[in-house]
């Protein structure tokens, strides 16, 4: 118990060291705030978005976003600043346009190959179960019926 | 028949292929939206006259190639052999060196000990004009040509390879362009 209290108390401490608090002038902007640091991808630890990060790019990128908020800037003009600088790599949520139709249409398309050969997979098996039994296999069937209803009775 | 076993082999192969280019990529080179654009501007005190400033509006007219540094990144140190041999062999090449996020103390000092090829650096110790110029990873270095428009940006270190088959060609390319 006393080990579980000293790892809670240890875990507390790094998360509180390196993310820096912000204040905001209403709970609006702060919401802004926590969805773009959210969608913006941090270059140097490139699977975590700023808020996440503890990289020094991301801090300063946070602190940037920070201050476009409090100057007044749009969610667009913040993302069309990052952009401008970083490419569209930045933004988790690329945008639709021809560099990125694969990206956007390969699910789709996955689903759409994947459903195509399921669907005649499933026509192939219906068409194979119509198999035709041979003259000997039906009197044989007929004897083994007529027996079993034989019985019944 | 045979077709639709080989049919998997194909899909399988395909895979292969992407999955190797893929692998062969460099995730942290990021194509710099910036290029052919305009560099962007900045007005900050230089390295070792602090009264001083430095804006990229005052290379109009000129190529110039931005380096930028810090006396705590190791690679710069790797790269800094080559720029000092380079700034020596080329006189008249205008490099410019962009001290980011370092102390200014800390940056003289580094290059009062590995030599100096630069023709002047600016003390850039909050990161602003790196955040500007979409500096994620140092050592980058750009060239910017006559109009100050980025022409290219190389990303980590350059190394000989890379001074002479495309900074110094490209040099010779943007000094032969005409200045409108």
């Amino acid at each position: 118990m006393k080990k579980l209290v000293l790892c809670l108390f240890l875990l507390s401490q790094s998360v509180h060291a390196e993310i820096e608090v912000y204040q905001f002038a209403n709970p609006e902007v702060e919401l802004r705030y926590q969805s773009l640091t959210e969608e913006l991808r941090c270059l140097v630890c490139q699977n975590q978005n700023i808020a996440d990060s503890h990289a020094e790019l991301a801090q300063d990128l946070r602190r940037k976003v920070y201050e476009k908020l409090n100057s007044g800037e749009t969610n667009e003009q913040i993302i069309a600043y990052m952009t401008e600088r970083y490419g569209d790599f930045v933004l988790y949520r690329p945008p639709f346009n021809t560099r990125t139709l694969i990206l956007w249409l390969a699910p789709v398309l996955t689903l759409l190959i994947g459903g195509i050969g399921f669907w005649s997979l499933l026509k192939r098996r219906e068409n194979s179960t119509e198999e035709k039994l041979s003259d000997t296999e039906l009197a044989d069937l007929n004897k083994l019926l007529q027996t079993k209803m034989g019985n019944k009775k | 028949m045979k077709l639709r076993f080989l049919l998997p082999l194909g899909a399988f192969l395909i895979m292969v292929v992407f999955l190797a280019i893929g692998l062969n990529l460099d995730p942290h080179e990021v194509p710099s939206p910036l290029i052919g654009k305009a560099a962007p501007a900045f007005t900050l005190p230089q390295l070792h006259e602090p009264q001083k400033t430095f804006s990229p509006a005052d290379m109009k007219g000129k190529v110039w190639l931005l380096n930028v540094w810090a006396s705590w990144c190791a690679s710069c140190r790797q790269e800094h052999v080559f720029f000092t041999e380079f700034a020596r062999a080329n006189s008249s090449v205008n490099l410019i060196g962009l001290n980011y996020k370092d102390e200014p103390a800390a940056g003289m000092q580094w290059l009062a000990k590995l030599g100096n090829p630069y023709l002047l650096s600016i003390s850039d110790n909050q990161g602003t004009a790196g955040l500007d110029w979409g500096v994620y990873g140092v050592p980058e270095t750009f060239v910017i040509d006559k109009k100050g428009m980025i022409r290219y940006k190389q990303t980590g270190p350059v190394d000989l390879a890379i001074l002479q088959t495309v900074i110094m060609p490209l040099l010779e390319k943007l000094n032969a362009e005409v200045n409108e």
